[in-house]
């Protein structure tokens, strides 16, 4: 008897514990299902609306490739795709030069160090559509403060329209982005600042390297991953830009500031061309997988490490 | 002689290191400080340019008055989005917590195909799929529903969340579960008895960025509630400030703006080590 109970405890507690592991299904079921519902049946739809004329009332029906075909010729969706790779590689460039030094600047321990980060990284926590909402009563021409502020103190002999013509609209618009994101930035770039040796850099010194040669050969080689991280970040999130373009100028002056998901914002919920959108959107997101490729690639592991 | 010299040297640069930082402090600053002040203008002197930014007609709330007279109103808007967020925050919570256990601890089928789903759904953003979510949410009945909303911003959150659950799971020692399976907890007792106490400041840096993304969201909010009443509050201030509601009133809009920012800059300075925590679990992974 006993024997028989010793041979096959363990194997019922093997069994127990095999039932046990299942349970993990339970655990990861709401998230799955939130997953499927808001995630993967909708990007199954945006593929299947695609094939067709999909006005939000009435009949649907398939057309095929028909909106691609249109999408061709939709010089405004071309417009519109060309000026968000413009916007995205100019307010990427314009974040890090002053993310950058500001991440050069908080990386050293000293005093105030903390208060000066926090105050750096505070419009990061605002949200974008508050900090448009903000900027667009600043930029304002009559109840805002920079064209009011310039003329009274004697900079401009006349109230100048920051928003009425593309340059000054478009370099405010970046102006807000950079306060905005900024320190968000800084944040990235100062953790892999700071996860450089320091003795590396003291050998350096000790070699005669100036500042200049250690930044070069020492700094930026090791922070290739962080780079890489920060530069995704920024792109992909300038890539989907919407809100600021439709807060503070909607898609003005003269419809140049329209981005690629403010154009397919338009077909879809504005002109309820959702099948057009639906096609818009995979055209988007082919362009993005795409761009995620190339970030996996940037961010693989340094070779022979790992 | 010498040793003043560099003493000297010392001193100002380090006068010019925190010149530099008090200039930049301010620069970054002074928009949020420029609106939270004016809004406190009367509503004659709100108007005018913002020059200086504090009231110099006495400290009004006009501005706020107006506000909640527009529309459905401020306070309308302001339950609506307090609303949407907390329970943004309470239902990612739950999930991610419940899914980063069920990661960390258990092995069953299809459970590296559900993380890698849940993850990559980071790769393909939610604005390219919002007309589609529009049609599912109206197959639910949850069409212009504020809980629609929050299914879609708690979906925002799972890859971040879960990833950072199981991480944090993934940091208990397993003889800690051991040792209070023996003492015959069962697996939703320890999980909420023995485990969550450990893991309690992985949940403050989820809920925190829950709050803020359900907060701050703009585009699904704008997309999906078509009520007036269903209005978060960036949809509303957004609808002020176009002009929905007659000509514009900017200092409504300061105020308007003061209350979307300021919990937001609360939260984050009371809970900014939880902030940074998960954005350097973000970055380093």
């Amino acid at each position: 008897m006993t024997t028989i109970a010793a041979a096959t405890a363990p194997l019922r507690a093997r069994k127990l514990a095999g039932r046990r592991q299942w349970i993990g299904l339970l655990y990861v079921a709401p998230a799955v299902a939130l997953v499927v519902v808001f995630f993967l049946i909708p990007l199954g739809m945006t593929a299947w609306m695609s094939l067709h004329n999909w006005p939000l009332m009435g009949e649907h029906f398939y057309i095929g490739l028909g909106n691609y075909v249109a999408i061709l010729r939709d010089t405004r969706f071309w417009n519109a795709l060309r000026f968000t790779a413009y916007y995205t590689v100019i307010v990427t460039i314009a974040i890090f030069v002053v993310a950058f030094p500001l991440a050069l600047f908080v990386e050293r321990p000293r005093p105030l160090t903390n208060l000066y980060r926090t105050m750096f990284f505070m419009p990061a926590v605002v949200g974008f559509a508050s900090a448009s909402l903000l900027w667009s009563w600043l930029l304002n021409v009559d109840s805002g403060l920079f064209s009011p502020a310039a003329y009274d103190l004697g900079l401009i002999d006349r109230k100048f329209n920051l928003l009425a013509t593309f340059q000054p609209a478009f370099w405010s618009i970046i102006a807000m982005v950079v306060w905005k994101v900024a320190g968000f930035t800084m944040i990235i770039l100062m953790a892999g600042l700071q996860s450089i040796p320091q003795d590396l850099q003291e050998a350096a010194v000790i070699d005669g390297a100036g500042p200049f040669a250690r930044f070069r050969a020492i700094t930026l080689p090791l922070m290739r991953r962080t780079l890489a991280l920060a530069l995704i970040l920024s792109v992909a999130g300038s890539i989907l830009a919407f809100d600021q373009f439709y807060i503070i100028l909607r898609g003005g002056p003269r419809n140049q500031t329209l981005t690629a998901v403010y154009w397919i914002f338009n077909q879809s919920f504005v002109s309820f061309k959702l099948g057009y959108g639906a096609a818009l959107s995979m055209v988007l997101l082919v362009v993005l997988v795409a761009l995620s490729l190339v970030q996996l690639w940037l961010l693989r592991k340094p070779e022979g490490l790992d | 002689m010498a040793q003043a010299a560099s003493r000297n040297r010392k001193l100002l640069a380090r006068i010019g290191e925190h010149s530099t930082g008090i200039i930049a402090s301010v620069l970054f600053a002074a928009p949020i400080v420029w609106a939270v002040l004016s809004a406190f203008k009367p509503a004659q002197e709100a108007r005018l340019p913002p020059l200086p930014p504090w009231p110099t007609s006495g400290f009004s709330l006009e501005n706020y008055a107006t506000l909640n007279s527009f529309g459905d109103g401020l306070w309308v808007s302001a339950q609506n989005s307090i609303y949407v967020s907390v329970m943004t925050v309470v239902l990612s919570v739950a999930v991610s917590v419940l899914a980063g256990y069920g990661f960390s601890r258990f092995r069953f089928p299809f459970k590296d195909l559900f993380f890698i789903l849940i993850l990559s759904t980071i790769m393909i953003p939610f604005q390219s799929i919002l007309t589609p979510i529009f049609l599912v949410l109206t197959k639910l009945g949850l069409h212009n529903t504020l809980t629609g909303l929050v299914g879609v911003y708690v979906t925002l959150q799972l890859p971040f969340s879960i990833f950072m659950m199981r991480n944090a799971f993934d940091a208990v020692p397993r003889e800690i579960e051991e040792a209070a399976r023996m003492d015959g907890a069962s697996n939703l007792t320890m999980l909420l008895k023995v485990m969550l106490p450990l893991v309690w400041p992985g949940v403050v840096t989820i809920a925190l960025f829950a709050f803020l993304g359900a907060w701050n969201e703009f585009l699904a909010a704008l997309v999906l509630m078509t009520d007036q009443s269903k209005f978060t509050l960036p949809v509303m201030m957004t609808a002020l400030q176009s002009g929905r509601f007659g000509a514009i009133d900017w200092g409504a809009v300061q105020a308007g703006v003061t209350v979307m920012m300021v919990p937001c800059l609360i939260l984050f300075l009371a809970l900014q080590r939880f902030y940074i925590r998960g954005l350097m679990a973000g970055a380093v992974k």
